[in-house]
Formats: structure tokens, C-alpha cells, sequence
């Protein structure tokens, strides 16, 4: 493998991307965590139902964007749900709760999916517009269905930034991540801001798992390993913070992108491979090890 | 702390308790002289889980802190067994020290940097710490790399005497766990479980008495981590098969579970949460191939409405 420089920019893009998607995972965990205290270890089946319902519906309909859409309304509903029955009773519980509460409802979803649509991995065929390269540059190819990935996650990131700073249900929710019992004396709605929070969180990562979808196999258990990364993210940006989530999104997705592809070079190839697999785990460590809150956390 | 108030004191002088866990050994003790391999290796296997079930136990329930990455010293151990079986080295002596100080030494290091954080950040920290351990055994591919390798040869006690003989598993198993419930229980009672629990329920307290908890949190880790790891050895002889897949989270998340189904905090809890559960994967994978759906059903219920454990439900009579 060659080191050359076009190869270099579209790794850079491929962990940008990475990243973004990291991102709009690591929104819905810190965001949950910062406004409900609340560790949900089910973000990553979520993604995964995501991803099965994009694939559902687009055999059913011929639009992938009625496609998405539809996905997306099943995702709400799901979430509101699932908020209704479980999630809204751990709010008040202990962490070591919370993490088993979840853990066994991502073991739920993981084998539910199975269930309804069997151990086969299932492929989302990309519609006609999306496919094929785009000439970014006289010489330089990308995939336009990455691009268009990368496009969606700054949209959904800059939706909600709006979202959050310029509207009123967002002060709320910032509100009630800065101090919970506060918002709650100050008369907000607390049950129906904690649901919309919910909904909105499996909204983006069902989102991260739509757009996953036509690019990998959709499968039981492919949101657990995106899981683990996110919460590595979050780890780093610092538990509830929107901010250090972005930085350490970004971060994570270009040190194991560019790891990937370095680390072989510097280390031979296995040595390479384990390192590369590990980075993150590694880059966490240090921050760990260095700021035990994270980069932009408080002390909780 | 945050999950001190789920706790339970020790209470396993409970007259009940005695009778019931009394009991269970002595079916446990039976079963393999029945001669008969699917339930001996029964036995094996809730032995091997109590293991790691009590290991875990001594962090989550007397220190409070929640690790979600235990299952990184239980392949310590079964990574131990196989690839020493590659060098053609299978006695049980050299076999657990070898997985004693690898165990040791990686939990040394492990908790030397978690212990730093508490609380959530302590659960994430160790998952990464395991999700480390778990992409490097997935990267040795001279040992199987992703899928694998059979175990080349089973643990020896003497000549004759190996770990692929049921009989002989299912008591070593039974012997190490009673060993480490003796030890487990010993070091709980002594100043050193004193100054664990101290600082579980108030470390400012500790501080200001002159003690430093982290030498002490440090050591429990280690210790800890020691324990799994045999666990660990008991599973690969069991299955006589070595993968990644003994590393995973979700291996983790189920020595979590069995903690919790029993009643953390009280070392007699997580060997009846791990029966509870090795008993309930056999039925359950029995009656329908979705037998993790259930599980996790289970789980969940457990969690919003059976408050202080199996254990809990036990003692409550008798109050």
C-alpha cells in the first residue's frame, strides 16, 4: 500500500465521517445521561433497529426518502414505547440498574430482530441517484453515497444545534442537563421533556443506522461494537457534554481511520492491527488516566 | 456512593441460608457421581460462572464500584490454558500460576489506572480496558485470531487425572470456588475488608482517618482479577475450546446479571445468581432458539421489580 496523498485525503473524509456518525450516537448517550442520568446501553441495538427498518421499508416502498421516512416514524414510535414501559421507571435507579435494565434490552432487540427477520444479514439496495463515484477533484474519486452521509450527519447536527440553542423545548433540555431537580421546580413538563429527549437520542442513532445500512450487512448485534465506540466518545468529551462529544467524535473517527492505515506501516502487520483496533481503547486510557472527567466534563 | 443504598449487609448466618446452601453443595457434590456427563458438566459450568460471579462480586458489591469488563481476566484465564496447551505446557500447577500473575499483573495495571474514576466513568473505563484485551486476543491470529482454536490439551492434574474428565472438573471447580468463598469471606471480615467497605459507604471519612482507600481498592482489584482468571481456566478445559468470544461485553454484562440476580455484596448471592442462570440458559435454549430474548426479558424484570436479588427474596422470612 501506497502512502500517497489522494489516499490520505479520503481516509481523512472516511474518518470525518466516522466520526460524524459517532457523533449522532454519542448526542443521544450523553444527552440522556446529562438531562435523565440515565446510561442507556441499548444506543447501539437502536442503531441496529434503525438499520433493519430502513431495509424493511425499502422493500416495501419504491422511494428511499418515503423509505427513510417511514423508518424514521416507526423508530419514534418504538422509542416512545419502549420509554413508556422501561426506561421511564429507570430514571430513578442506580446506575449498576440502569446499565442492566438496558444491557438486557439491547439483548432483547438484538434477538427480536432475529426473530422477525431471521440470522441472514439483510442488504439495502442504494437508490439510482446515489450511486457511483463523484469527481471531487481532477484526480481524486469518493463514493457520492459517502458524501451524501457525510452531508446528512452535518445536517442532523446542525438541526440540532438549532434545535437546542434556538428554540424553547431545547433551553429546556439544556437546562435540564446543567441542573435536573431545578427545571423540574421551575414547572416544565419533566415526563414529557425526558420522552422527547428518548425519542430524539433513538432518532439519531436509528438515523446513524439508516445511513449504515446500504454501506455494510444488517445484521443482529452491528450497533453493538458502534455502541462501545460511542461511549469511548463520550467518555473522552466528558459524560454530558455536547461539545467534548463533537471534539472527541471527530477525534475518534480520524484516529481510527488514520490509525488503520498507519499503524500496520510503523509496526508491521499484526502488531499494526492490534494497535489499530485498540487505539481508541488506548486514546481513552490517556485521557482517562490524564483528566479522569474527560476533556470538557464536570465532575460528577 | 451512588449504589450503596441496593446493598445488603452480610447476612450469610441466616439460619435459612445455611440449610439451602448446605444443600446445594451437597446435590452439587452428588451430581457427578451419578455418572452422568450433561449434568456433572452442569455442575462444572455453574462453578466456573460462581467463580467469575464472585470475583466480580467483591468489587461491585463491597467496593461499589461497577465493572462492565470482567470478563477480560476470565480470558485471561482461558487464553492461559490454550495457548500454554500450544507450548505443550498443561499441568494445573504451572497452568494457574502462570494465569495468576498474568491475571495479576494486567489487573495491577487495570486498576491502577480505573480506580482513578468511580462511578460511570469506572464502568466505561473498564469496558474499554477489557474491548483492549478482547482486540488483541482477536488479533493473534497464530492463535486463531476471530474464531479461535480448539484446546490442544486439557489441564492435568496428575498423570490420568485431566480437566476433559467431567468427574474431575466439575470437582476441582467446586474445590476452587469453595477455596475462594472461604477466602473471599476471610478478607471481608478482616481490617482490610473493613477499610474496603469503609470507603464504599464513605471515602471522605476513610481520608480523614489517616487511610488512603486506593492501596486497599487496589489490591481487591488485583485479587479480584486473580479469581477470574481461574474461573476463566475452569471454562476453557469446559468447553474445551478458546475464543475471543469469552472476552466480549456481553460476556461482562452476564457476570453483571448474575451478580445482581443474586444479591450483590454478599458472596453467597452471585453463585446462586450464576446456578439461577446457567440453570435458565439450559431451559430456555432447550424450549426455543431465541433464548437471549428471554433472558433479557428476565433481566429487565428483575431489575423493576425484584429489589434486593434471589438472596434478598430468600432472607426475607426470616428477618
Amino acid at each position: 500500500m501506497d502512502l500517497s496523498l489522494g489516499l490520505l485525503v479520503e481516509q481523512v473524509f472516511n474518518g470525518l465521517q466516522l466520526g460524524m456518525i459517532l457523533f449522532l450516537m454519542a448526542v443521544g448517550v450523553t444527552l440522556t445521561f446529562g438531562v435523565m442520568n440515565l446510561i442507556n446501553l441499548a444506543h447501539g441495538s437502536i442503531l441496529m433497529v434503525g438499520a433493519f427498518l430502513i431495509a424493511f421499508a425499502a422493500s416495501k416502498v419504491q422511494s428511499f426518502v418515503l423509505a427513510i421516512l417511514l423508518a424514521m416514524v416507526m423508530v419514534f414510535v418504538l422509542s416512545w414505547i419502549v420509554e413508556k414501559l422501561l426506561v421511564h421507571h429507570l430514571y430513578a435507579k442506580t446506575h449498576l440498574d440502569q446499565v442492566l435494565a438496558t444491557f438486557g434490552l439491547s439483548i432483547v432487540l438484538n434477538d427480536g430482530v432475529i426473530m422477525i427477520w431471521g440470522r441472514e444479514p439483510l442488504y439495502v439496495n442504494l437508490p439510482s441517484w446515489l450511486e457511483g463515484p463523484v469527481q471531487l477533484t481532477p484526480d481524486f474519486n469518493y463514493p457520492l453515497y459517502r458524501l451524501a452521509i457525510t452531508g446528512v450527519a452535518v445536517v442532523a447536527g446542525l438541526m440540532l444545534w438549532f434545535l437546542l440553542t434556538q428554540t424553547r423545548l431545547g433551553m429546556q433540555i439544556r437546562a435540564g442537563a446543567e441542573k435536573r431537580e431545578m427545571i423540574g421546580a421551575l414547572g416544565v413538563n419533566i415526563n414529557f421533556l425526558f420522552t422527547a429527549v428518548f425519542a430524539m437520542s433513538a432518532i439519531l442513532a436509528a438515523l446513524g443506522g439508516m445511513m449504515l445500512g446500504p454501506m455494510l450487512s444488517v445484521q443482529s448485534g452491528m450497533g453493538d461494537p458502534l455502541l462501545i465506540l460511542s461511549l469511548a466518545v463520550v467518555v473522552i468529551g466528558g459524560i454530558g457534554s455536547l461539545k467534548g462529544a463533537l471534539y472527541a467524535a471527530l477525534m475518534v473517527g480520524l484516529v481510527d481511520t488514520l490509525g488503520r492505515m498507519l499503524w500496520p506501516h510503523v509496526f508491521g502487520a499484526l502488531v499494526g492491527n492490534i494497535i489499530s483496533n485498540a487505539s481508541i481503547y488506548i486514546l481513552m486510557a490517556i485521557v482517562i488516566a490524564i483528566k479522569p472527567n474527560g476533556l470538557l466534563g464536570r465532575r460528577i | 456512593m451512588e449504589n450503596s443504598k441496593d446493598l445488603q449487609p452480610l447476612r450469610s448466618s441466616t439460619w435459612k441460608l445455611k440449610w439451602v446452601f448446605g444443600f446445594i453443595l451437597l446435590v452439587a457434590l452428588c451430581i457427578p457421581l451419578l455418572d452422568q456427563p450433561y449434568y456433572t458438566k452442569l455442575v462444572a459450568r455453574i462453578a466456573v460462572f460462581a467463580i467469575a460471579a464472585v470475583s466480580l462480586d467483591l468489587l461491585v458489591g463491597f467496593c461499589g464500584r461497577v465493572s462492565l469488563g470482567h470478563a477480560a481476566f476470565f480470558g485471561i484465564g482461558v487464553y492461559t490454558v490454550g495457548i500454554l496447551g500450544q507450548f505443550g505446557v498443561n499441568h494445573m500447577a504451572w497452568v494457574i500460576a502462570t494465569a495468576l500473575l498474568a491475571a495479576g499483573l494486567i489487573g495491577c495495571f487495570v486498576g491502577a489506572i480505573s480506580l482513578r474514576s468511580s462511578g460511570l466513568y469506572f464502568i466505561f473505563i473498564t469496558l474499554a480496558f477489557s474491548q483492549m484485551i478482547f482486540f488483541v486476543a482477536q488479533g493473534l491470529r497464530m492463535f486463531g485470531g476471530d474464531d479461535g482454536f480448539r484446546l490442544p490439551m486439557a489441564t492435568v492434574w496428575i498423570e490420568g487425572v485431566d480437566l476433559s474428565q467431567p468427574r474431575v472438573l466439575a470437582y476441582t471447580m467446586v474445590s476452587i470456588l469453595l477455596g475462594l468463598l472461604y477466602i473471599a469471606h476471610r478478607l471481608m471480615g478482616s481490617n482490610f475488608g473493613r477499610v474496603i467497605l469503609a470507603s464504599r459507604d464513605n471515602a471522605r471519612k476513610v481520608n480523614s482517618l489517616g487511610l488512603r482507600p486506593y492501596p486497599y481498592q487496589l489490591s481487591l482489584f488485583t485479587i479480584s482479577a486473580c479469581m477470574c482468571a481461574l474461573g476463566g481456566v475452569g471454562f476453557a478445559n469446559l468447553n474445551e475450546y478458546v475464543s475471543p468470544a469469552s472476552i466480549s461485553w456481553v460476556q461482562s454484562g452476564e457476570f453483571l446479571f448474575m451478580v445482581i440476580l443474586g444479591s450483590a455484596g454478599t458472596l453467597l448471592g452471585p453463585v446462586l445468581g450464576a446456578a439461577t442462570f446457567v440453570c435458565l440458559e439450559q431451559v430456555l435454549s432447550a424450549w426455543t432458539e431465541y433464548w437471549m430474548f428471554y433472558l433479557g426479558i428476565i433481566l429487565m424484570l428483575r431489575v423493576l421489580f425484584l429489589k434486593t436479588g434471589l438472596l434478598g427474596l430468600m432472607t426475607k422470612g426470616s428477618d
